[in-house]
Formats: C-alpha cells, sequence, structure tokens
C-alpha cells in the first residue's frame, strides 16, 4: 500500500515534471532549437529548390533555384543568401540577396539580368510573392528560431518517415501567415514538409522538401 | 566601328578560350522573339514611310562556360534584330562577349559587357558607361555591348569599380525614313570632338556603399560622351542631323533610402564638356501598398521629379522639368503578369509623353509584353515635335530558353 502510494507519488513526479519539461510550446521550441543547432556550423552552403505549384485546376508551374547560403553567428542577425532562378525561363538568372533580420525587415536586393540591375527592395511587406512564384519572400529567407513562437502538435509518420508535427506562429507583424505547420524528420530534424496558412487562418499552401544537394561542409543541412 | 569592336571582344574570347578552360560544359540560353510596332498615326513627315505595322524578330542567344568552382566565366551574346521597315533597326551587335574572374576581394571583367547604374524609373541619369541602342526602344534601358576592362575591389569601406574604356559604341538611330526618327534624318557619319575618334581611350571609376538603409554610389567619367549633339547640316535634299560626340566629364550620385514600403531615389550628375557645363537630376519615390486589392497584387506609386538645367548647345533632351506620376501594379500571379506605365509632365510647357509596359508569363517558357509609347502634347519647335505623330504600340512574345 505504501509502496504503491510511492510509486503513485514519484509517477506523479515525474509526470508532472514530464508536464513542465515538455508543455507542448516548450518542446515545440526544443524542436526548433535542435534542428537549429543540427543545422549550425556549417559555415556555408549550396542546395539546389525545385518548386511545383499546382493550382485548383490541377495546372502545374515549376520554379528552379540555386541557393547558396553563408552562416551567420552574430546575435540579432540571421544568415546571409542568394537565391538564383532558373525556371522559369524567362526570369532566369534573377537573383534575390537576403540579408536576414530576426524581427526587423530584412535588407534585399534583387537583381534584373535583362538590365544588369540591382535594386534594393522594401522586405516589409515579406508576404508578397517572389518573381511571381506562389512562395513569398518570408519563405525563402532564413529561418531563425526566434522568428517565431512555437507549439508542438503531435509525432507522426510522413511518407514513411517519423517526424515531429510543430506549429509555429510568426513573430513579425507584418508577415502574411496566421500559423505554420512543419513537419520536422526525427532522424535530423530537418523540415520535410511546411503547411501555410494565412493571415485568416485558413489553408495556403504546402511546401516540401524534395531535392538537395550539398557541396562542402556539413551534410545535415538540408 | 562596329566591326573594329566585334573583332577586339571576338579576339578577346579566342584569346581566353585558348586559355583551356578546365572541366565545365558551355551552357546555353536566351530568347527568340517576335513583335509587332503599330503607329496609329500617319507619319509627320514626307519622306517618312506610310506603313503603320512593323512585324519584327529578335534573336539573343547567349552562351555561358563556367571553370573553376565558378570563379572563372566566359559569356557570349550575340543579338539579332530584323525589322521589316526600318533598316537601321535591322542591325547586329555583341550585347556581351567577355571573360570574368571572380577573386576573394578583386573581380576582372575583359571584353565586350554591360553595367547598370541608377535607381529611378522614368530617366536613367546616371548610367553612362554603355551606349544606348535607340533603335531598339527610346526608354534608354537598351544597351550595345561596350568593351571594357573592369576591375572591382570591395573593401569595408564599399566597392570600388574601375573601367577602362577602350573603345566608343556611336548611337544608334532610326533611318531617316522610319519612325521616330525626331524632326530630322539623322546620318552623315559621326564627328567627334578627339583626334582619336572612336578609339579616344575613355574611364570611369565608381564607388558603391550600403550604409544601412541607405545605397550610395558616387561615379566620375571621362571620356567620349554617350548623348551626341545633333549639328543640323544643309543637303539639297534636306536637313540632315550629323551626331557629334564631344569629350566630357561627367560626376554623378545616385541613393536609395529604404524605409519601410517606402524607397526614396535621387541621382544627380555635373557634365561639362558638351556645351556649357550642366547639371540634372531626378528625385522621387516608390511606394508600395499591399494588401489594397483581394489577393495578393501589389500596387506601386512612383513619383519622380526631373530637371535637367543643359543649355540649347548641348545634346537635346525632353526631360527639362517634368514630373512623372506612375503605379506599378503585380499581380503577384503564377504568370508574373504586371503594369507599369504612367505621364511625364513638363509642367512649364505642358508637354506630355505617357508610357504603359504590361507583362504576362504564357505557360512555363513564353511571354507576352505589350508597350505603349505615347507623345501626347509636344510644345511647337521642341524637341518632342517631331515625334508628335509616332505614339505607338508594340507587342510581343519572346520564348526564352
Amino acid at each position: 500500500m505504501k509502496g504503491t502510494a510511492l510509486a503513485l507519488a514519484l509517477a506523479g513526479l515525474l509526470l508532472g515534471a514530464v508536464a513542465i519539461a515538455q508543455s507542448p510550446q516548450e518542446k515545440g521550441r526544443a524542436i526548433a532549437e535542435e534542428a537549429d543547432r543540427r543545422d549550425s556550423g556549417w559555415h556555408d552552403n549550396v542546395s539546389t529548390m525545385k518548386m511545383i505549384l499546382r493550382n485548383q485546376h490541377g495546372g502545374e508551374s515549376e520554379r528552379l533555384m540555386r541557393r547558396q547560403a553563408l552562416e551567420t553567428t552574430e546575435a540579432g542577425r540571421g544568415d546571409k543568401n542568394i537565391l538564383v532562378f532558373d525556371a522559369p525561363t524567362d526570369i532566369k538568372g534573377t537573383a534575390l540577396l537576403t540579408h536576414t533580420k530576426v524581427l526587423e525587415p530584412d535588407d534585399q536586393w534583387l537583381f534584373l539580368p535583362a538590365l544588369k540591375r540591382v535594386k534594393r527592395i522594401s522586405s516589409v511587406n515579406k508576404s508578397g510573392p517572389f518573381v511571381g512564384s506562389e512562395f513569398a519572400f518570408e519563405d525563402l529567407v532564413s529561418q531563425e528560431v526566434d522568428k517565431y513562437t512555437y507549439r508542438w502538435l503531435r509525432d507522426e509518420v510522413l511518407e514513411g518517415m517519423a517526424t515531429f508535427v510543430v506549429e509555429r506562429v510568426p513573430r513579425y507583424e507584418h508577415s502574411g501567415y496566421a500559423r505554420q505547420v512543419v513537419w520536422y524528420d526525427t532522424q535530423e530534424y530537418r523540415i520535410q514538409r511546411i503547411d501555410f496558412y494565412d493571415r485568416k487562418d485558413t489553408p495556403l499552401k504546402t511546401g516540401r522538401a524534395r531535392t538537395s544537394a550539398s557541396r562542402r561542409g556539413s551534410s545535415k543541412r538540408a | 566601328m562596329f566591326r573594329r569592336t566585334w573583332i577586339l571582344g571576338l579576339a578577346a574570347a579566342a584569346l581566353l578560350a585558348g586559355g583551356r578552360p578546365a572541366a565545365g560544359a558551355w551552357r546555353a540560353a536566351g530568347k527568340v522573339a517576335a513583335e509587332v510596332r503599330t503607329f496609329p498615326a500617319t507619319p509627320q513627315f514626307a519622306d517618312q514611310g506610310q506603313e503603320n505595322v512593323s512585324p519584327s524578330l529578335l534573336v539573343e542567344p547567349e552562351a555561358r562556360l563556367e571553370w573553376a568552382s565558378g570563379t572563372n566565366r566566359l559569356t557570349v551574346r550575340p543579338f539579332i534584330r530584323l525589322d521589316t521597315h526600318d533598316e537601321n533597326r535591322t542591325h547586329v551587335d555583341l550585347r556581351a562577349c567577355n571573360w570574368l574572374h571572380l577573386g576573394d576581394r578583386f573581380s576582372i571583367l575583359l571584353g565586350l559587357g554591360k553595367v547598370y547604374w541608377g535607381v529611378t524609373e522614368s530617366r536613367h541619369l546616371v548610367d553612362i558607361i554603355n551606349q544606348t541602342d535607340v533603335v531598339e526602344g527610346i526608354d534608354g534601358e537598351d544597351k550595345l555591348g561596350q568593351p571594357m576592362a573592369n576591375l572591382t575591389y570591395e573593401a569595408s569601406w564599399g566597392a570600388v569599380d574601375l573601367f577602362y574604356l577602350p573603345a566608343f559604341r556611336e548611337r544608334t538611330f532610326p533611318d531617316g525614313g522610319a519612325r521616330l526618327r525626331g524632326p530630322a534624318p539623322i546620318g552623315g557619319g559621326a564627328s567627334y570632338e578627339s583626334g582619336a575618334e572612336a578609339f579616344h581611350q575613355d574611364w570611369a571609376v565608381r564607388w558603391s556603399r550600403t550604409l544601412g538603409a541607405f545605397d550610395v554610389g558616387l561615379a566620375h567619367f571621362s571620356g567620349t560622351s554617350r548623348e551626341p549633339r545633333l549639328l543640323p547640316e544643309a543637303y539639297v535634299s534636306g536637313v540632315r542631323l550629323r551626331p557629334r560626340y564631344d569629350l566630357i566629364e561627367q560626376s554623378s550620385i545616385d541613393v536609395q533610402w529604404t524605409k519601410d514600403a517606402w524607397l526614396w531615389k535621387l541621382e544627380a550628375m555635373r557634365r561639362s564638356g558638351a556645351g556649357e557645363r550642366f547639371g540634372a537630376f531626378v528625385a522621387g519615390f516608390e511606394r508600395t501598398l499591399s494588401h489594397v486589392f483581394p489577393g495578393a497584387a501589389d500596387l506601386g506609386l512612383l513619383v519622380e521629379w526631373l530637371y535637367d538645367d543643359r543649355s540649347d548647345d548641348s545634346p537635346p533632351t525632353i526631360f527639362e522639368n517634368d514630373l512623372f506620376v506612375g503605379a506599378r501594379w503585380a499581380l503577384n500571379d503564377v504568370a508574373g503578369t504586371s503594369i507599369l506605365g504612367g505621364p511625364i509632365v513638363d509642367y512649364r510647357t505642358g508637354e506630355v509623353f505617357a508610357f504603359m509596359e504590361a507583362e504576362r508569363r504564357l505557360g512555363s517558357r513564353h511571354q507576352i509584353e505589350i508597350e505603349g509609347r505615347w507623345f501626347l502634347h509636344a510644345e511647337k519647335g521642341a524637341v518632342m515635335d517631331g515625334f508628335r505623330r509616332d505614339s505607338h504600340m508594340i507587342a510581343r512574345v519572346s520564348r526564352h530558353f
């Protein structure tokens, strides 16, 4: 009887401890921090991106991009990256350079290859699509931990891959999103899928990780 | 001149290509386009062709070779325009034929290339390295390939660009019997202030830096004016305007202040050598309004004040004291639909020039563009008076590859 009580008390304590350590908010942030930690120390990288945009009529549109990124360790400042478009072909060679900030508007420059013109652009409206794609500027810039508040939702198997499903709410006041739901694989904490909800909290679009290639440094970076 | 510049560029490329670049493959890109220009009004002058509809073709392929992890690059970009009615508009050029080397803080470009300076939209005042290909478009955005050696050095205090420009390209002008030729035919061969003519050795230097929300550029150009004076010469057949290229010194500044959704812009320059010394500036803003329409469309409002105090002995301009009020409507849709346009009004003389540029993607490889340029009101005897019946629309379908 005594033993049982102790066991229950212990279980209660443990459960309590678990509950404190693993509140959905804390667990969500812990996952994002772990993803960020595993994603640090890469210094620089090169990746390719392919977006498939499908409209409600089943029409498909492809975007191909190359991205080069440089890690920044300075507080309050995010990574620097440049995104170069390969498709659609009319915007081939168009490049977007972003110096990410955590909560302030980023510094952004757009290179228009036909004119050889570099244009500093306003980044306040990060919800604006990038050169006609369905991706917003804010989707393409560096995902710093402090840009969001987090809540763990569930663990789930996504196409045979064990994942954590975390909801994140942008802290940036001009964000185009009410929230995003992010799938991290449990193995490497890489983002596998993001569901975006617009400011009215209706489902807007889904982002999926498809291809990646690393040239040098850590193989962990997606 | 064209031929000599070409040979120079080709020779440079051949020389560089002979340097046996390591592993890497040529990559092709570029575009072909079919275009129709229509002039609703009959021509102003008897010696201009009566055709109202002018179809033309454009081919602009690009080949690029990179090696040594992209730190070396050869680019060749020929340009061919075939026009049915303006024989000067039927022309070929090498927009690019150069070797680019990227070092840690240095980069070097040798050959024919293109450089853009500036921030404003209604006029490109400080952009001086390349000659304008006027037969391609009157907005000053089409440029001929410029022979150059360009050294860029990037330091913590900004980037410095040095340009050595060994040869000059003459401005293209419509044929004397074509539309948009202005008050009189232009031709008779260019004349130069320099005895070296098109081979005066020009140079330019530019310092540019981002200082927080400010992007600043300071530049100086010394050499052959890209803008010619047009000197009337009397012939039995009538008056002809002969281009005269003076040696000039031009200092310029361009600044953009990016503050929230506002872009504040300034381009200013001072030029001596072509007539009396004069100054000019374009100053204004672009303000982007998001969420004004349902959906993702953005509306940008542009206001620019254009001022130029040049005298009559300098190359002519229509932007003496003008106000540009424009709008940029970007649907931000999958087809990348956007429209930019507005009037440029000389509020002293009442002259009005207006333009509109619209574009939309068709599928993944094609694009349709509609452009309109209207000379709405011209002062009698002023520069624009020779264009007052040349308002036109252009429809263009391009295939990009």
